[in-house]
């Protein structure tokens, strides 16, 4: 195990990109759970925004003001502590999704898996129309209909859809992992259906579910963008870099560019960081690639 | 394969009566039909006509009833919003969203491919590193992000490009309209078009990419090699054919993210398509209209993805459906 472990290591160690996405997931993680810290105001207190702050350019442009690093939209909130909150918000809706979805999938996954029959087919067919619909048309549509805004119902509403995405790659895991030597050994020995489950089958399946679980976080937190920008997606009373965008493209001809390049540099370079460590981990797990090494 | 489709057809008739019910549930139940109908200063006396005429005071499972046959005769009602009837306004914007949709898909196709196989015939030159890299890239930015990126640069800055609408149209017939045909169409189509495509073509490119690199290793690949062929003969026919059939499975599957990215396109660029329609008629809680669209999605998603499959069933020999 610990030379499986090493080995492990080793390799991430010598994939420049697989670090960078490690660093950039650590930093910007970081930076939203520390944001009330960092942030230099709290773009949500309206106490202390000013109008006549509004739309100031970053610092070092000639309009700049220095106690604003990235300028202020239209109401006069500082950027960079709107994107850290933002980030908050991005994270705390993809961890959530990522969590909840997953173990559900997992779960359904695991039984439909191992136990096929009418479950099987029950929930692969319901999984193959769900992913036919697509996680974002879904979400609008829920989204946009009961007009409840909230973060919990953005997170309802995402993974309405998204469980199906580790439903079926658990299934297709199981599936395998149920024809090896040792489940059958631990039925010989007499194991009930539990601990043969949960004990066996559960953490032999789950290497699959780690990539997943890279990618889909990604995914989310686009798709969190995507439902805050086109107005259906968290309340705008609070910060969602989705939002910071829609609002700025109302001053696109007034060339505020850093109303829109600001927040969406973060979106994209976060994604990006998810996305490398997601590709360099699939490539790690998959014993095909691995054996032509 | 005969059973296969069956099943398949049997299966998508249980999704769409799904569907129908959801829809029926959203008309019904949410939000007031009887004040939207009747408008907001009706007595109680006209809200009890109301009632009457369209059957809203009769037992759900014949309301039920009644409106599944409607809809199978393609009656939908009339939109609150317009007071036109919700199928025409539907059917009104198919052209927009079809060009805007196939063009992007052209582009993502060829350009998404060509590059896949550009970068799995020779994947150590800088060239394939920095297109891969480009490609993570293109997964990593939300389409809504590329649209306003490209109207920045495009449109405001360099003002080339028009950032809205769908500009000139030609009419072929009663009811096409087409952007093909007009210089200015054309103009309007690229900066959408290229945002639609964007995303397809990064996953598309990943796709082939990774297809390729599994079938150049292949046995009959090295025959065909030694067989003295010609490069293109060996990429395009031998290799490339075969990693087709997925692929093309995969983005006919995905035909649901396709919609769904148009519906963000068309908000972006203003493009008078469905996307644009549905996202009004959910502010506006336009039941009628939201109604139409989902159940026309709902049998055009499914056909394709029937279709799809089938296609993959016959067109791959290891697969064989009982």
């Amino acid at each position: 195990m610990s030379r499986r472990k090493n080995r492990f290591l080793y390799d991430f160690l010598r994939d420049p990109a697989a670090i960078a996405g490690a660093v950039i997931m650590l930093v910007f993680t970081a930076a939203a759970v520390l944001a009330p810290l960092l942030a230099p105001q709290d773009p949500y207190d309206l106490e202390i925004l000013e109008l006549g702050d509004s739309l100031k350019p970053p610092a070092w442009e000639a309009d700049g003001d220095p106690q604003f690093l990235l300028g202020t939209d239209d109401q006069g909130r500082d950027i960079l502590s709107t994107i850290l909150y933002g980030l908050r918000t991005s994270l705390s809706v993809g961890f959530s999704v990522m969590l909840l979805a997953g173990s559900f999938g997992v779960l359904v996954g695991l039984l439909a898996g191992y136990y096929g029959g009418v479950l099987d087919a029950v929930t692969m067919r319901t999984a193959d129309t769900v992913f036919a619909f697509s996680t974002t048309l879904l979400a609008i549509l829920f989204l946009g209909l009961f007009k409840q805004s909230g973060v919990g119902i953005v997170i309802l509403a995402i993974c309405i859809a998204d469980w199906v995405r580790y439903a079926r790659t658990m299934r297709a895991s199981v599936l395998e992992v149920k024809e090896e030597a040792y489940i059958t050994a631990a039925k010989a020995t007499g194991a009930n259906d539990v601990h043969l489950l949960l004990v066996h089958l559960l953490p032999n399946a789950l290497p699959p579910i780690f990539v997943i679980m890279a990618v889909d976080l990604a995914a989310i937190i686009m798709l969190e963008a995507t439902l805050s920008f086109l107005g259906v997606g968290v309340p705008i009373t609070k910060p969602s870099l989705g939002m910071m965008i829609a609002s700025g493209k109302n001053y696109i001809y007034a060339g505020c560019w850093w109303l829109i390049v600001f927040p969406g540099a973060t979106l994209v370079l976060f994604v990006l960081g998810l996305n490398l460590f997601a590709d360099w981990l699939r490539e790690e797990l998959n014993p095909r690639i691995q054996r032509s090494r | 394969m005969f059973t296969y489709l069956t099943r398949r057809l049997i299966q998508g008739v249980i999704v769409l009566l799904a569907v129908s019910f959801v829809c029926f549930i959203i008309f019904r139940y949410m939000g007031d039909p009887v004040i939207s109908m009747a408008g907001q200063y009706a007595t109680a006396a006209e809200r009890d006509e109301i009632r009457k005429i369209f059957g809203l005071d009769q037992p759900p499972y014949v309301q039920y009833w009644r409106f599944l046959t409607n809809a199978l005769h393609g009656n939908f009602g009339i939109s609150y919003e317009t007071r036109l009837p919700a199928l025409g306004l539907i059917l009104e914007r198919i052209p927009a969203s079809a060009e805007l949709a196939v063009s992007a898909m052209v582009f993502a196709f060829t350009v998404g491919v060509g590059l896949g196989v550009l970068v799995s015939v020779n994947p150590q030159a800088w060239l394939s590193r920095a297109i891969m890299a480009g490609s993570l890239g293109g997964i990593s930015i939300p389409t809504f992000l590329i649209g306003i990126l490209l109207i920045m640069v495009f449109a405001v800055q360099l003002g080339i490009l028009p950032p809205f609408g769908r500009g000139e149209t030609v009419k072929l017939g009663d009811w096409w309209s087409t952007n093909f045909l007009s210089l200015d169409g054309l103009e309007h189509l690229v900066l959408p078009a290229f945002t639609l495509g964007m995303y397809q073509l990064a996953v598309l490119l990943r796709l082939t990419r990774s297809g390729m690199r599994e079938v150049l290793t292949t046995e009959y690949i090295k025959t065909a090699w030694a067989k003295g062929l010609s490069p293109a003969r060996v990429v395009f026919k031998h290799a490339l054919r075969n990693v087709m059939i997925p692929v093309i499975t995969v983005a006919g599957l995905q035909f649901g993210d396709l919609i769904a990215f148009s519906l963000v396109t068309e908000t972006i660029f203003q493009w008078p398509g469905l996307g644009n329609l549905l996202l009004t008629s959910l502010y506006e809680s336009d039941q009628p209209v939201i109604v139409t669209y989902i159940s026309l999605v709902a049998v055009f998603i499914l056909t394709i993805n029937i279709v799809v499959d089938s296609l993959y069933a016959l067109l791959n020999p290891k697969i064989r459906y009982g």
